[in-house]
Parts: C-alpha cells; structure tokens; sequence
C-alpha cells in the first residue's frame, strides 16, 4: 500500500464519500446523484464498464473504496459529454469519472495494465515536457508502452497508417529531433508545480 | 466589410507536421476570404485535452488554459479568443466558465500563475471558429463569397462530440444540431440531414489506448454514412477527422467492408467553394483523396 494511499485510509476511515468529497474533481456532486441510469445508457463504451457511472457513486456512498478506485470502469471514459449532457439533475460526471481516476492513480491503487491509464499519463508527460504536444513521440511511447517486442509488433501493424500520414505532411521525423514546444517551458513548468503544491495542500485542509 | 480580428489559439494538432495541420492550411484561406485576422496568442502550450486527466489534476489542467487567457488578453486584449479545435475550445471555455464561477479557483489559478509573473482575469469570450462563421457572419454573409458551389456532392455532417457538448452551439440541440448542415448547403453541397450517427463518439484518445473498441464505434459512423447516401463525411474537429478518415484500411481488414470515404473539414468545403486552389484548400492532407472537391477546385 503507497504511503499517501495509508494515510488516506486512517484519515477518512469512516467515510469514501467525504474523501471523494475533499480529493476529487466535482467529488462534491456525488452525492446527488438518483440512480436513473441515463448516464450509462448514454455512454458508447456501456458495454465495457464493469461499473456505470451511477453504479459507482452509489458505491461511493456505500463506502466501497477498495472497489472503486481499482476498477477499470473510470478508465473507459472517451470525454464525449453525452452523460453530462443528459443527466436530469446536472452532475458534471465527466469531470467526476476523470477525476476518480486521478486520485485512483495518484494513491497507486488504478489497474497498472489498463491501456488508457497509462496511455494517458504519457499524453501528459509529453505536453508538460515542451508545452506542447509531441506527436510522433506521443505515437511511439503508445505503441512500445508494454515493453519492446510488443511495440515492434504494434508498430508493424500500423506501419502503413504512418506512412499515409507522412505522405500527407501531418506526422514529421523532424518532431523526433527537438520539434515544436512553448519558449517559456520554466515559466510553464513552475506555474504547473506551484498548482499542484495548492491543489495537495487543499485537500489536506478540507473539513468536509 | 472591415477586417475582424480575434486572438487565435490554434492548438498542438495545427502546427507544421502535426495531425490536424491541413485543417489549418484551410483555415488560414477560409479566412482570407473572409477578411479575417487571426492574431496568434504569443507562445501558447498544450490545454492538456480531455486525456491529460490521469496526471494533470484539476488545477494544473485549469491553469495551463488559464495561461492562454492570461497571454491572450496581455496580447489581444478586446479580443475574442477563438480556437479552431474541439478540444482547445472546451478545455479554454471550461476553464473560463470555472474560473469567473468560483472566486476561490480564479485566487489559486492566479497564484500559480504567478510563479511566471502573469495573471488572468478570464475577460475575453472563448469561441470556437464555427461560432464566429455563424453568429458574426451569418449563413447569407457566408454564402455570398462562394465562386464554385459544391454542386452535387452529398455530405454527411458529422458533428461529433466537443463541439457539440457540453456547451454547443447557441440555438443547436445536442440530439440534432444542424449547424454543419446549414454550412454544407450555404456552400452548394447536399447535406444529408438524417444521417443518425451525427453526434456520436468516435473513441477520442481511446482510438489510440483501446483501439478495438473506438475502431467499433468508427465503423458505425461511417457505415450510417454511406448507408444514408453520403459520398464524403465534413466535420468540425481534428480528432473526429483523424480518426474517422485514417483508420478505414484496418476497419476493412477486421470487419471485411470496402471503406473508402473522405472526410473533410468544414473549412475545408468552404475554401473550395470560395475559389481557393485543392493545396489552400488542405486536400493534399487527405490520406483518402476527395476527389470531387479536388475537381471543382481545379475547373
């Protein structure tokens, strides 16, 4: 169990829903939620959720912690707003799935395998590295993320995707050697360093 | 009519070699046409998309979109900001919405600002291109500069997710908006207003972590395009583009089907139909040629 993860765990023994509360984007809205099921009805990847979104904040009231925050469920979201878009009492549970599958990550407890975990945290290490987004880098850290031999198989495969790309100008070597990025990337670096000290440091303070 | 002017954030995909820079190819002749002046905001960063979640953190993604506010109104001050990309657009709109929202967001997303001396206000409009074609142009004001209406081509509008929720267009359903069909028909296409599949998702970022799933949902996009008629597939977001275009040859590997549909941008229809050449017009950028806008823009 990762540090942060124990001292989550003693300090909110008795309630998952005050530490989604106090650690989780929007954790607030959870508990409005009336169990209509519209969001999963809604969502394209239904079919692959072990838990729908309504499923999972009832089972943050339940106190199913453990259960919650390894599931595979949150990792599924593709961003298309649909459940936001529909949900009869406007819980903004986009920014809430993206927002359990944060902390699960950051207390070390989301599925280590699940392609869209790691895929994400590669997209967000690339765009901080330089500011902006690297894609041939992007593309490549995607294809070899588990381990060599797979991403020489991956890469085979979408061998031919690349080539239609770089004959249409939109995917460039060059981006392998330097490529695009912001000038001030200090600048950028410390604005991202300082907001995640007040984002620790209010978590810490909440009172629920 | 005189020039206007916006402050641009023209996001990662836009740029020299990236996926979505024959969009911009068409934008910047779109544009010219229309006498617009796209001012870049200087030295802009990543709004971190929708996928930057599992690292980011909401105050850290907050406040690399609150970084393009705070250099856009130092630069473009007055200036609407607008963006081109369905993802640049929301994650600017959401953070300037959440910023004026919350006293205490706006207070700690200056502070850390304030590590690189600059601050935000949040006090420019956030708006995509398509909401300044319609609102500040109008579809008659867009009509008037086409040279070569798109005669004959029947389009499908496929609209997609982030353009459409969860701020929309002003006035557009969610279920039904029909803006894209409005500017297919302005520019002398047809637009097939009953294809089903227009405000489904096509995977996002998934198509490239769960392949096999979003290369589902694309099949469904294109198979209710061609199943309503269409003969090429417009759109108003690069990531929609990219993944309902690129990976037709491995949908037709996996699931037997001949797929071979273009799928333009908006701008892209119209800097053909404004008289521009197929190269101001992005289309040497399409992986599958569109041959019908490639004819009418070299008659």
């Amino acid at each position: 169990m990762s540090n942060l993860n124990q001292a989550m765990v003693e300090k909110y023994r008795n309630s998952f829903l005050q530490e989604v509360q106090a650690n989780v984007e929007e954790g607030d809205w959870v508990k409005m939620c009336m169990q209509c099921g519209v969001c999963a009805g809604s969502c394209p990847m239904g079919p692959y959720w072990e838990h729908p979104p309504q499923e999972i904040f009832m089972m943050i009231r339940a106190g199913k912690r453990e259960e919650v925050l390894s599931s595979d469920s949150m990792w599924m979201c593709t961003s298309c707003y649909n459940c936001i878009a529909r949900c009869p009492r406007g819980l903004p549970i986009t920014h809430i799935m993206h927002g359990l599958a944060h902390y699960a990550d950051r207390l070390g407890l989301a599925p280590k395998e699940q392609p869209t975990r790691k895929f994400a945290n590669k997209f967000w290490d690339n765009l901080t590295k330089k500011g902006r987004v690297n894609e041939l880098k992007l593309g490549l850290a995607l294809y070899f993320m588990n381990g060599f031999f797979e991403g020489i198989k991956v890469a085979l495969a979408n061998q031919k995707l690349g080539l239609n790309m770089l004959k249409a100008k939109r995917m460039s070597i060059a981006e392998m050697f330097g490529g695009h990025g912001v000038k001030d990337s200090n600048g950028l670096h410390a604005i991202l360093k300082k907001a995640r000290e007040i984002e620790l440091a209010k978590a810490d303070e909440f009172k629920g | 009519m005189a020039k206007k002017e916006y402050s641009f954030y023209p996001g990662c995909s836009s740029q020299k070699g990236a996926s979505g820079s024959n969009y911009q190819v068409s934008v910047d002749a779109m544009c010219d046409v229309l006498d617009i002046q796209l001012n870049d905001i200087p030295d802009w960063n990543c709004c971190s998309a929708s996928i930057g979640y599992a690292g980011g953190g909401e105050l850290p993604r907050l406040a690399l979109s609150a970084r393009n506010l705070a250099l856009s109104e130092e630069a473009n001050p007055g200036q609407d900001v607008v963006a081109t990309c369905a993802a640049c657009w929301l994650a600017t709109r959401e953070t300037k919405d959440r910023l004026l929202d919350n006293g205490g967001l706006m207070k700690e997303t200056n502070e850390a600002l304030s590590a690189a001396g600059l601050k935000v206000e949040a006090n420019q409009n956030v708006r995509h291109m398509v909401e300044v074609l319609i609102e500040d142009f109008g579809y008659e004001g867009l009509g008037q500069h086409v040279k070569k209406p798109l005669e004959g081509i029947k389009i499908a509008g496929y609209v997609g997710c982030q353009t459409n929720r969860p701020f929309g267009i002003d006035g557009e359903s969610f279920e039904n908006p029909m803006y894209l069909d409005k500017l297919v028909e302005t520019m002398g296409a047809e637009p097939i207003t009953n294809y089903d599949k227009k405000v489904s998702c096509c995977g996002g970022a998934l198509a490239f972590s769960e392949p096999e799933k979003s290369q589902a949902l694309i099949k469904d996009i294109i198979e209710s395009a061609y199943d309503s008629g269409a003969e090429m597939i417009a759109t108003p977001c690069p990531v929609c583009q990219m993944n309902v275009e690129v990976y037709q040859d491995q949908i037709n590997a996996k699931y037997k089907t001949k797929f071979d549909i273009p799928v333009v941008y908006y701008s892209q229809l119209m800097s053909v139909a404004y008289g521009k050449s197929g190269k101001e017009a992005g289309l040497d950028g399409q992986v599958i040629r569109a041959k019908k806008l490639e004819e009418i823009a070299s008659k």
